[in-house]
């Protein structure tokens, strides 16, 4: 093929993915002045939530869905920012006209969540007592501060009650949270490739990602920003520990095998095999969009996460206090969220007397099925979504 | 309609806790919240049913009985727990029967009977093992891989002190006709048992 029917092809691929997708879309910003007590016992005296929004508000506001993103998600989960992009919002598979979740019945809503690096208030962002950035001075939030200011953006949009609240991984987290501290405020949660709390080994990962970010010498404490330096190599490396537990060894395996960039070894330590190229590429491409402060924040957010504590440990005492409907998922090769803990959220629901359906998706790539269309999974997501657009207008 | 709902629909109390075990494309489990507000909740193996249950707004959850057992539920979570037309496709029937009455305060089982007049008739005349519209699979490849006659069963609660509290005998169409009810165990082509401890 030339090069000019090979950009054609390109150009094709392009307006085929706009044609099925929301189209264009932009961000929008809301400025919050109220101060927000955070459980950390710290205050945001006031913040921005940058989010973005897909079809249309019905006049009853009953088809409001939340989308909740993930650790290294934001507010643009759907659709293309310009004609230019490349890939379109992080979740695009699932949220578009005749996708799992439709936006020619819902209204979408994804923001990015306070502590981001997009263009919500975080560690990225000016702190006004100071007139500096955050950086590490940003307070650490949790899931549940994440919700107060989720309510608020609903408050703010005229959502009393979202038809929905889906997330998957950390999105998941602050679906079950909204469910448990503002039951009357959600008709279904989505809870997918989610757990009820972090295990030690999670725990271990995202430490390692963690000393791998401040041990970097142009960490400087989080003040990198001061230095004009970001701890890119710290970050990456991160990223790049991350992405593993992301994949099954399967999916590894599958795509990569053990293929090298040339036939014969070299006898050295510079990149050689193809996984070897891979990891190093994406954990690049991520040291240079991605905050390390916010990269930090996020994996304490995640592994402080336990609602079941507030509940003397109880998990089904924690759901006693739920009233919606449950859509739980899970991937069998998923080794970060197992398909076990997923269960262990199913066996409390029930036994809460809760309404939920569960489904374990067999699907290769670990982790990370949770945003690739396989066809089964698109299958009961589009079910259960459909369900909930039958309730909507009956 | 499925005849067989209508003959479990009167044992079910309106507004209690249902488990269905392999519930199917959740048919019945939509049938008794619709006529008796019941709560219930469905296991399910088969991906494609899952995939009608939860069309139907049933709540399903999928689960592999024979690798996972019922453990993961609490005794007397529910008020009946439902086996229709699966205990015979399960590894261990027993073990199942004496799950049913842990987790519920009654159970009901339905399973085609193996002393059928037809399976009798066919293993004697042709030597080998029946098939028939009810029993469609060879021995090889059949998921029902512990038939029995509706006498096994009887002798099984016996044995495990459970009680058969209602027992309603049925030909292929589950209607209760005169030869069935006479002679049961060679008439009737299924059952429907209720049972508790």
């Amino acid at each position: 093929m030339s090069s000019q029917s090979n950009q054609n092809a390109a150009a094709n691929q392009t307006n085929d993915a706009l044609a099925h997708s929301v189209g264009i879309v932009s961000p929008q910003k809301m400025h919050f002045d109220q101060a927000l007590a955070l459980v950390s016992g710290k205050t945001l005296k006031q913040y921005d939530l940058v989010y973005e929004t897909y079809g249309e508000l019905n006049s009853a506001h009953s088809n409001a869905v939340l989308i909740c993103h993930a650790l290294s998600g934001d507010h643009h989960a759907a659709g293309f920012s310009s004609e230019d992009e490349k890939k379109p919002g992080w979740w695009d598979s699932c949220i578009g006209p005749g996708k799992p979740i439709d936006t020619t019945h819902f209204f979408v809503v994804c923001l990015n969540n306070l502590g981001g690096c997009n263009g919500s208030t975080g560690p990225n962002t000016v702190n006004p007592d100071t007139n500096e950035l955050y950086g590490p001075d940003f307070p650490i939030i949790t899931v549940k501060d994440w919700v107060e200011s989720q309510v608020r953006l609903a408050d703010a949009l005229n959502i009393q009650t979202w038809a929905a609240i889906v997330g998957g991984s950390l999105g998941g987290m602050q679906s079950l949270a909204w469910s448990l501290y503002y039951p009357e405020r959600l008709k279904h949660s989505v809870v997918i490739a989610s757990t009820p709390k972090l295990t030690a080994q999670n725990i271990a990962f995202n430490e390692i990602s963690r000393k791998a970010i401040t041990s970097d010498p142009d960490f400087h404490q989080g003040h990198y920003y001061r230095f004009n330096t970001i701890p890119s190599k710290g970050l990456m490396l991160a990223r790049m520990i991350g992405h593993i537990t992301y994949l099954s060894d399967a999916a590894m395996g599958e795509k990569f095998g053990r293929d090298r960039k040339t036939e014969a070894f070299n006898f050295g330590y510079d990149v050689e095999f193809q996984v070897e190229s891979y990891l190093n590429y994406q954990g690049e491409r991520f040291s240079k969009s991605f905050d390390a402060n916010t990269y930090l924040l996020m994996t304490r957010v995640l592994d402080y996460f336990d609602p079941a504590s507030e509940f003397g440990g109880s998990l089904e005492k924690a759901f006693e206090k739920a009233s919606c409907n449950y859509f739980v998922v899970s991937f069998s090769t998923d080794w970060r969220f197992a398909p076990e803990r997923s269960e262990q959220l199913v066996e409390s629901m029930v036994k809460a007397g809760r309404s939920v359906s569960y489904a374990e998706v067999d699907a290769p790539y670990g982790h990370d099925a949770f945003l690739i269309p396989t066809e089964r999974y698109m299958a009961i997501f589009s079910a259960y979504m459909n369900r909930i657009i039958k309730e909507i207008d009956a | 309609m499925r005849a067989d709902l209508k003959l479990i629909e009167p044992w079910v109390k309106s507004g209690s806790q249902v488990l269905d075990l392999g519930c199917g494309d959740g048919t019945l489990l939509a049938y008794l919240r619709d006529k008796k507000q019941v709560q219930g909740y469905g296991l399910e193996i088969d991906t494609a049913q899952i995939t009608h249950c939860i069309e139907k707004g049933v709540n399903v959850i999928e689960h592999d009985l024979d690798a996972k057992g019922l453990k993961r539920f609490a005794d007397r979570q529910f008020d009946t727990v439902i086996m229709t037309q699966a205990l015979q496709a399960v590894r261990r029937p027993d073990v199942m029967l004496e799950e049913m009455l842990r987790l519920g305060e009654q159970g009901i089982v339905t399973f085609p009977n193996f002393g059928y007049w037809r399976c009798r008739h066919y293993l004697l005349w042709k030597g080998k093992m029946p098939m028939s519209k009810t029993l469609p699979h060879t021995w090889f490849n059949t998921p029902n891989i512990h038939l029995c006659t509706f006498k096994d069963f009887e002798a099984l609660c016996q044995e495990k002190g459970i009680k058969i509290l209602n027992r309603i005998v049925v030909d292929a169409q589950f209607s209760q006709s005169r030869f069935a009810m006479m002679w049961p165990n060679l008439f009737a082509e299924f059952a429907v048992y209720r049972i508790s401890r």
